[in-house]
């Protein structure tokens, strides 16, 4: 039986919807190694009630501005003065809507102060609240040893105490703690240079060059790489800095699905085709913006297809690698390393020091030739103040330690430990019946909550059993689908792994949270070879 | 012990209520309106269909009932 008509008939939307189809990847000729990704369609009567809730929720919203309005409650939130109020609205009322009706609601949920270094187990400061969250008094007392199920400290660096702190102590005394100038000017330090050649060396590629905030270095740098008469291929659901970086830059921009490399492909083909809209001249310069792992998703990107398809197209890769580098790859080099990849394929590797390394800052890596355009032409370099130097001595002892250069194996075992903590962690949840989001491998794990008044309650008793996480809702993420985001660390040890995962169990009996009906479907967007899992239903 | 669970079961549907409507969210007067609106709708239904379900059953019945009672008569007289 020949499946593709069969399969073109199923693209469409609607018998797509109709038979929930859930997407995992089989091994393909590119991969080396299997690609296991989910994302399990949400519930029918889960979705009804979602939007029952919210249903409930702006009502009770109208009713709370109307009394707002008539001065039959005080208003809380920013309102003009008496003089102001005939000029244009300074506070948009509307667009805060879900702002003042639902977050303020749960707000004790986010932003909870710690006192302590986020390491696996954090102190959390308590507070009250006595009118519904509007303000918060602290107690005077805090909540000791709470696991830390939301900090990005893959690899655990994030101590107090160990080499890296004593390194960093000593240059602190050594330099100092400000820098007070910008890079082009007198803020370019040996320690700089050291970190930058190190940098370099660990990703396997020319040269490379820091900057002192990783948000800062892609809303800063892409509009250095691209301008008007180019175009970005950027993923659905990219970061916000990339996002500003693409629309700072002024080029045309086409969103493709989230890691869909037919829908890129798509795009590729019809922007070589017909060029630009109106004039039909060829673009100036394709550039294709994916990140390492979706943060909010979990997913890895399909960077093997990915570098297929630009070397086909001839365009460039953009390769965002915040959360992936020392999280993936059997020595923590990234992505990258993870697939088996030439680092050369990628034309510009950026990444964070803010989640791996226990530090703060980005850097990008390529050729000299971008390295050296982009040391005179970015604004980071040229405006922005550039990296403090104990925090260039953290980077820089962390990543000798996980390169192995310190002379122990300490790095080499934070990785696996992290693997394994990652894979012990998805599979378990998996197993009580979660909807759990993303790539097998990732550290960073999506629970789905679905309805609004469970993302209160579920971060306020996991708080009440002593695990910190953090869950999201909207704008965040899509309106029904808010979540739970744990990452873990390779700092996190199996027995608290294990607490966590009674507790997590508790709360989603408690909460019903357990809404998996553990239904794969094969992705039916690829012709059906041997290699195809089978159909597994309940 | 068998009340205490049965007490915590009930109270563990009520829970489940307040998170399913989002009325967990709200303040204790606007879950003191909702629930009113909630019970005062919910018993409307149930005494509606009291009221009205068994006698429409039983009129369904009958026009069905009816229909097919016809039919036999006419193929018999047809046939005679």
């Amino acid at each position: 039986v020949d499946p593709a008509p069969f399969s073109v008939i199923l693209q469409l939307p609607l018998f797509k919807f109709l038979l929930q189809i859930d997407h995992i990847v089989h091994n393909g000729g590119l991969y080396k190694r299997p690609f296991n990704e989910a994302f399990e369609e949400t519930p029918m009567l889960v979705a009804v009630l979602t939007y029952v809730g919210y249903g409930v929720l702006t009502l009770f919203g109208y009713l709370r501005d109307f009394m707002r309005q008539w001065k039959i409650e005080k208003c809380q939130n920013a309102i003009e003065r008496e003089e102001q109020k005939d000029f244009v609205p300074l506070y948009q009322d509307f667009e805060n809507f879900y702002t003042r009706n639902l977050y303020m609601r749960i707000r004790d949920t986010w932003n909870r102060p710690i006192c302590s270094v986020p390491g696996a187990k954090v102190d959390v400061m308590e507070r009250v609240s006595h009118d519904y969250n509007w303000t918060f008094t602290y107690t005077g007392r805090v909540i000791k040893g709470v696991i830390n199920m939301g900090s990005y400290n893959y690899l655990g660096f994030a101590q107090n105490n160990g080499t890296c702190q004593q390194a960093a102590a000593k240059v602190l005394s050594q330099y100092g703690a400000g820098v007070c100038s910008s890079r082009q000017e007198m803020g370019n330090l040996d320690k700089h240079e050291e970190l930058e050649k190190l940098v370099a060396r660990f990703l396997g590629v020319e040269s490379a060059m820091a900057y002192g905030m990783g948000f800062a270095t892609n809303s800063m740098n892409i509009p250095a790489l691209v301008g008007k008469g180019c175009l970005i291929l950027s993923d659905e659901l990219n970061h916000a800095s990339l996002v500003l970086g693409a629309r700072l830059s002024g080029a045309a921009i086409r969103i493709f699905k989230h890691n869909n490399m037919r829908s890129l492909e798509k795009l590729l083909k019809d922007a070589i085709v017909h060029g630009q809209p109106r004039t039909r001249r060829p673009w100036k310069k394709i550039l294709i913006l994916v990140e390492g792992i979706y943060s909010m998703e979990g997913s890895i990107v399909r960077l093997p297809e990915v570098i297929a398809l630009k070397k086909k197209y001839k365009s460039y890769l953009y390769l965002d690698e915040a959360h992936s580098i020392g999280a993936l790859g059997p020595t923590g080099r990234g992505v990258v390393e993870y697939f088996g990849l030439n680092p050369e394929d990628v034309d510009v590797m950026m990444g964070t020091f803010t989640k791996s390394f226990g530090a703060a800052g980005g850097y990008i890596g390529g050729k000299k030739e971008l390295i050296d355009y982009l040391r005179t032409h970015s604004h980071s370099a040229v405006y922005a103040t550039s990296l403090s130097p104990p925090v260039v001595e953290q980077i820089i002892t962390s990543m000798k330690c996980i390169m192995g250069e310190d002379g122990t194996t300490f790095g080499r075992e934070c990785v696996q430990q992290l693997a394994e903590n990652t894979r012990y962690f998805r599979r378990r949840l998996k197993e009580m019946g979660f909807i759990i989001y993303g790539n097998e491998d990732s550290p960073v794990v999506p629970l789905m909550l679905y309805m609004p008044a469970k993302i209160g309650a579920f971060g306020r008793e996991m708080l009440k059993r002593n695990i910190g996480v953090v869950v999201v809702g909207f704008p965040a993420t899509p309106i029904i689908e808010s979540r739970a985001r744990f990452c873990l660390s390779a700092a996190h040890t199996k027995e608290m792994l294990d607490t966590a995962l009674k507790e997590i169990n508790e709360v989603g009996d408690l909460l019903q949270l357990k809404y998996s009906r553990h239904r794969l479907v094969p992705l039916l967007d690829r012709p059906f070879d041997e290699t195809t899992y089978e159909e597994t239903e309940d | 012990m068998d009340i205490k669970r049965v007490k915590d079961y009930i109270y563990w549907l009520y829970y489940q209520y307040l998170l399913i409507t989002c009325s967990y969210v709200l303040e204790p007067w606007e879950q003191s309106m909702f629930h009113t609106i909630t019970v005062t709708v919910f018993a409307m239904v149930v005494y509606t269909a009291y009221v009205f379900v068994p006698i429409h059953i039983r009129l369904a019945f009958e026009f069905f009932s009816q229909i097919f009672g016809v039919q036999p008569d006419s193929t018999v007289s047809v046939l005679n």
